[in-house]
């Protein structure tokens, strides 16, 4: 999903200045909770040199303005996605069911509550 | 805007090999006004073209921290310190959005900020300029801020799904830069005439370098129709130029100053057409020689220098703790 591209740690001298430039530490994604009874939603990534930085970081970058209650971080190289090529063929099979749909079938109108 | 860079580098054309349907079927989901998510089928140019512009827009986010940053320690209250560490923390925020987006794209994070630190990166034109008074971290906020706002709010509707998504974040959080500098200019329009004419001081050094953040003419612009077509792009620099023209010129009015431009006049569609824009500036300050080009990214590069131990701390206090985990 987000390849990441090794690097080695190299010295690099941009000015007067000579500097390391690190690998990049993992990438998390960041689910936050609005409040209590929502479910918590994904709303960016981040990268953090462990999972308590993460969540520290998470906070800082998506939670200035009191929008959560609760946050998950997940590394992104653990989510298994569908494909998205594969999305016609994969997700095809509930196409023709509309009969799953309580609009499928058509009650007379007196009878009532259903 | 934050594609002002591009002018020197057009993205490469979409090779022969790329498959014509695959290409019909991407400009079909645009059209039809669906987001490309990132591991979608897309042109190798639009893939560029973003990875350009939104790194572009995160390296403008991180260096539009140092003009106002500097105003941090000398800020005239608590209140406005306060305030000001919240606009220079949520631009930091901003710049974090848009690598992590621009990272979706193939790119990593640390060739983006190899990208910045090198002087290879483009960042907008707008955070070459010094500010030399308090006056202009309240210009700022409601001039930069306000033209960044007529360009990022299209974007959030932007045909890239992590981009436009990115950019609604950015676009809640920036009405309040806008507002506390028009604020702070309002306070400085109201106080003694010292402060009044450092408003105004302040007004007439920004209102330029603000008009040319929209980039150069549509005439002059030729990446423009292809931006367009995939909707990366959805009003052109003239259009948007205007309306932030429109939008502004009343409000410096309200504040009783005046726009340092002679033949700003209002046509007879209440548009406000505005004299010619010295692009030989804009030029100059895009390939470099700014007033302030090199001190932003000499101080950039120290900032990066001075936070090396933080980063080998943290990577030190991580292993401690996965270790401490272990055993």
């Amino acid at each position: 999903m987000r390849p990441s591209v090794p690097r080695v740690q190299s010295l690099k001298v941009y000015g007067a200045i000579a500097m390391t430039l690190p690998q990049d530490w993992a990438l998390y994604e960041v689910f936050v909770r609005a409040k209590r009874g929502l479910d918590h939603k994904h709303v960016g990534s981040l990268h953090a040199a462990d999972a308590a930085m993460a969540i520290e970081h998470a906070r800082d970058l998506y939670t200035r303005r009191q929008e959560g209650v609760s946050l998950w971080v997940v590394k992104s190289a653990d989510i298994v996605a569908s494909a998205p090529e594969d999305a016609a063929a994969f997700f095809d099979p509930a196409e023709d069911k509309i009969y799953r749909h309580p609009t499928f079938y058509d009650i007379p109108k007196d009878v009532e509550t259903l | 805007m934050y594609t002002q860079g591009l002018l020197e580098a057009p993205p490469k054309a979409a090779s022969a090999v790329e498959d014509s349907e695959r290409m019909a079927h991407f400009q079909a989901r645009i059209d039809a006004e669906e987001k490309i998510e990132p591991k979608d089928w897309m042109p190798e140019a639009y893939r560029q073209t973003l990875i350009r512009q939104i790194s572009q827009h995160a390296h403008s986010e991180i260096v539009g921290m140092l003009p106002e940053g500097h105003w941090i320690s000398r800020a005239p209250s608590l209140l406005r310190k306060s305030i000001l560490i919240a606009k220079v923390q949520d631009e930091g925020g901003h710049g974090a959005y848009l690598y992590s987006a621009a990272e979706t794209l193939g790119i990593a994070r640390s060739e983006l900020i190899e990208q910045l630190l090198s002087g290879r990166a483009k960042y907008s034109s707008i955070f070459n300029y010094p500010t030399p008074t308090w006056a202009d971290v309240a210009a700022i906020g409601w001039l930069v801020d306000g033209a960044a706002i007529m360009n990022q709010v299209p974007l959030c509707r932007c045909s890239y799904g992590p981009y436009a998504r990115a950019m609604v974040r950015v676009c809640k959080e920036e009405s309040f830069h806008q507002r506390q500098g028009y604020h702070a200019m309002l306070s400085l329009a109201r106080g003694t005439p010292a402060q009044q004419r450092m408003a105004q001081d302040a007004l007439n050094r920004w209102w330029w370098p603000a008009l040319m953040m929209f980039g150069p003419p549509d005439t002059a612009s030729q990446h423009t129709a292809l931006s367009v077509r995939w909707k990366i792009k959805r009003f052109t620099n003239d259009e948007l130029r205007q309306k932030f023209v429109d939008f502004t010129v009343p409000q410096a009015q309200f504040l009783g100053l005046t726009v340092p431009d002679a033949q700003l006049h209002q046509d007879e569609d209440g548009h406000y057409q505005t004299g010619p824009l010295d692009w030989s500036e804009f030029n100059a300050v895009l390939k470099g020689n700014g007033p302030c080009n090199a001190e932003r990214i000499a101080e950039r590069r120290e900032a990066h220098a001075a936070g090396a131990w933080v980063r080998e701390a943290a990577i030190a206090h991580a292993a401690k703790r996965a270790a401490r985990a272990v055993a």
